[in-house]
């Protein structure tokens, strides 16, 4: 057990921050080029030149691309009709490219999507300005980003709070669920029924144990992200213990609930991992919160990790401070006076 | 004075009853034991008496304590030890003890008197996992346990299936030597011989008691004729008597077949009756009852 509570975190961290990313790169890309102009070959040339783009197949029939997407060789096909330069030149309306894309995985889709329309409208804009005479005035909006609190985008710093907040939840929520069903499985919990300890002693003595790993996990978690991915620290580490140790009551208080209901380590396992997947998608780990139809979002109101995932974010990348985060942390605390209760009031000593 | 009275519990799982209105009493200081064969109920009763189960009706109560009312003090006198080894099994045998001391307030120093004798045979593998003890070794340890609160009420179930002959032996001296102490013992058995070293014993068959008396007496009161009778064809032997006397009850005991019936034998009709059937080397004797045969012989009378 020792030193699996070492390994995962390390295992986790560097396999899962580096492997679940929603860059793209190498899409590959049909160009079907039925113009075969210098326009046309400037706009294929574009695609050729971005790191995201590769271009696997090049055709001339639009039904041969659509083959291509069929058997999964390419992810999305750019049909350039014939006359292409032709309008343009002609300064004529209705100047049309199509753009296929494999939808199987839709966040992909959606991604290739922005990433050709952003080529194509760069390459409009050069068209236009090459075009138009210099003074014109529609030279459209001129946009100029800048990302706070993660300027270049970075993945994984975004990714590390997050899969952190994943760690410590499956430690601490899996090893409490299956922790006291296993003494009723082996009988052991009998022999503990007939003394007269105390449940509030008894569930005292399971939490504590799991409590002091989950932040010890956190602790170590850290420790690997700053020295293996260099995310920033930028709050207090005081307040990520502080909010670590209050989550960390309400999913052992949860694991516990579960362990007195269920009879077998099996059931305890289903019942758990159910609420972990659900906890999980819809914590905002991988997709935003703020996407989500209305309904979940309201749902996710009783989701504890969406919280710590929120608030790990917000104080390791912002530097929120305790006001910024007040409303959570009410939420938390409130979620673990609540699970406490139900799991002491649940525990009985007969049956 | 009665120390644990029991009074008309009884308990279902579902539409099986466990229990059937029960009722016995016991002294103090006494060595009770509750025979019967799996199912009859023994462990529902224990964890009734333990206050780990809720009866659907009755009551009882243990030291002048109700099992209802008064649970929290029951657990402070009762030392209980479940069929089934209940103790940690990644717990060393020093540990696991020194854990249960902790529980009930006290040391292992503070009633090292009450287990020196038993402690003494598994104190040479203190630091072995519990897990890892063999069945009689861990029968000690876990009576040790159930010991060390130095209980009034000691409650044991089945402590001796599945331990040697041996082991078993000494678990019953043991027990004897609590006894004169003066901790009042409730244990239950599958096995019949055991019966006959209990002080009163209650035969329990299906959730209900058949008889409460001294083995001395069980077997006094054995009312019918009992024969033990021997042939060179056991098997055919066997269904030969079976349908010699239809109300008789007949059965394997150990070497002989035990036939006893309501009305008398005679032996001699019997002995022809068995050699026209083509029987050799027949055998008849009278024979003693045991407990083993008083407690069929009830079972047909409550069938």
């Amino acid at each position: 057990m020792l030193p699996v509570i070492f390994v995962m975190p390390i295992i986790q961290l560097i396999i899962l921050v580096n492997a679940a990313t929603y860059e793209m790169k190498n899409i590959k890309l049909c160009i079907v080029d039925q113009d075969l102009s210098t326009f046309s070959r400037n706009l294929s040339s574009k695609f050729e030149g971005s790191p995201y783009f590769v271009i696997e197949k090049r055709t001339f029939s639009s039904k041969e691309a659509i083959t291509y997407i069929d058997r999964g060789e390419i992810t999305a096909a750019i049909i350039i009709p014939q006359g292409f330069e032709r309008k343009i030149i002609r300064n004529e309306k209705n100047i049309k490219v199509q753009v296929l894309i494999d939808a199987i995985n839709g966040t992909n889709a959606g991604v290739s999507q922005a990433y050709i329309i952003s080529i194509l409208q760069d390459y409009n804009k050069q068209i236009l300005s090459k075009l138009l005479p210099v003074n014109s005035s529609n030279n459209g909006i001129v946009t100029s980003r800048r990302f706070w609190y993660n300027p270049e985008l970075n993945y994984k710093t975004f990714m590390v709070p997050g899969i952190l907040v994943l760690l410590i939840t499956i430690i601490s929520f899996i090893l409490s669920g299956m922790n006291v069903v296993r003494e009723k499985e082996i009988g052991t919990i009998e022999q503990i029924n007939v003394t007269p300890i105390k449940k509030y002693q008894f569930i005292a003595g399971k939490l504590i144990p799991f409590w002091i790993i989950g932040l010890f996990e956190l602790a170590f978690g850290l420790t690997i992200g700053k020295l293996l991915f260099d995310i920033p620290l930028v709050g207090s580490l005081g307040l990520v213990f502080g909010f670590a140790a209050i989550y960390l009551i309400v999913l052992l208080a949860l694991g516990l609930l579960v362990s007195t209901i269920v009879n077998t380590q099996q059931q305890a396992m289903f019942i758990s991992f159910f609420f972990m997947v659900v906890f999980i998608l819809m914590s905002g780990l991988f997709t935003g919160v703020e996407s989500m139809p209305e309904w979940a979002q309201i749902v996710n109101k009783a989701n504890p990790l969406a919280y710590f995932v929120e608030v790990m974010r917000m104080i390791l990348l912002k530097g929120s401070g305790i006001s910024d985060i007040i409303k959570q942390l009410i939420a938390i605390i409130t979620f673990a006076f609540f699970m406490i209760s139900l799991a002491v009031w649940r525990y009985k000593k007969i049956s | 004075m009665n120390f644990v009275e029991i009074n008309n519990i009884s308990k279902s799982y579902g539409t099986h009853k466990a229990l059937l209105e029960t009722s016995f009493s016991v002294k103090k200081g006494e060595l009770f034991g509750v025979i019967g064969p799996d199912g009859a109920g023994k462990t529902t009763l224990f964890r009734i008496l333990t206050t780990l189960l809720l009866a659907d009706s009755g009551s009882a109560n243990m030291a002048g304590f109700d099992i209802l009312k008064d649970y929290k003090k029951i657990r402070q006198i009762v030392g209980y030890m479940p069929g089934k080894f209940s103790l940690y099994q990644d717990l060393t045998i020093e540990e696991n003890l020194a854990f249960f001391a902790t529980i009930f307030g006290t040391t292992i120093k503070e009633n090292y008197e009450l287990i020196k004798d038993i402690y003494i045979q598994i104190e040479p593998f203190k630091d072995r996992p519990a897990g890892k003890l063999s069945g009689g070794m861990k029968q000690k340890l876990a009576l040790s346990c159930a010991l060390i609160h130095k209980p009034e009420i000691l409650i044991l179930d089945e402590p001796t299936t599945g331990v040697d002959a041996v082991s078993r032996t000494e678990f019953w001296d043991l027990l004897r030597r609590f006894k004169e102490m003066g901790i009042t013992i409730i244990v239950s058995t599958p096995y019949m011989d055991e019966a006959s070293l209990c002080d009163r014993v209650a035969l329990m068959q299906e959730g209900k008691i058949m008889q409460i008396d001294t083995p001395a007496n069980i077997v006094k009161n054995y009312k019918p004729e009992l024969l033990a009778i021997k042939s060179n064809n056991m098997h055919d032997l066997l269904v030969k008597l079976r349908e010699y006397n239809l109300n008789s009850q007949v059965y394997l005991f150990g070497q002989t077949i035990h036939f006893s019936s309501n009305q008398t034998i005679n032996q001699s009709d019997l002995n022809n009756y068995l050699k026209n059937n083509g029987h050799t080397n027949v055998e008849i004797s009278t024979s003693i009852p045991t407990i083993e045969d008083c407690f069929l012989w009830l079972m047909k009378q409550h069938n």
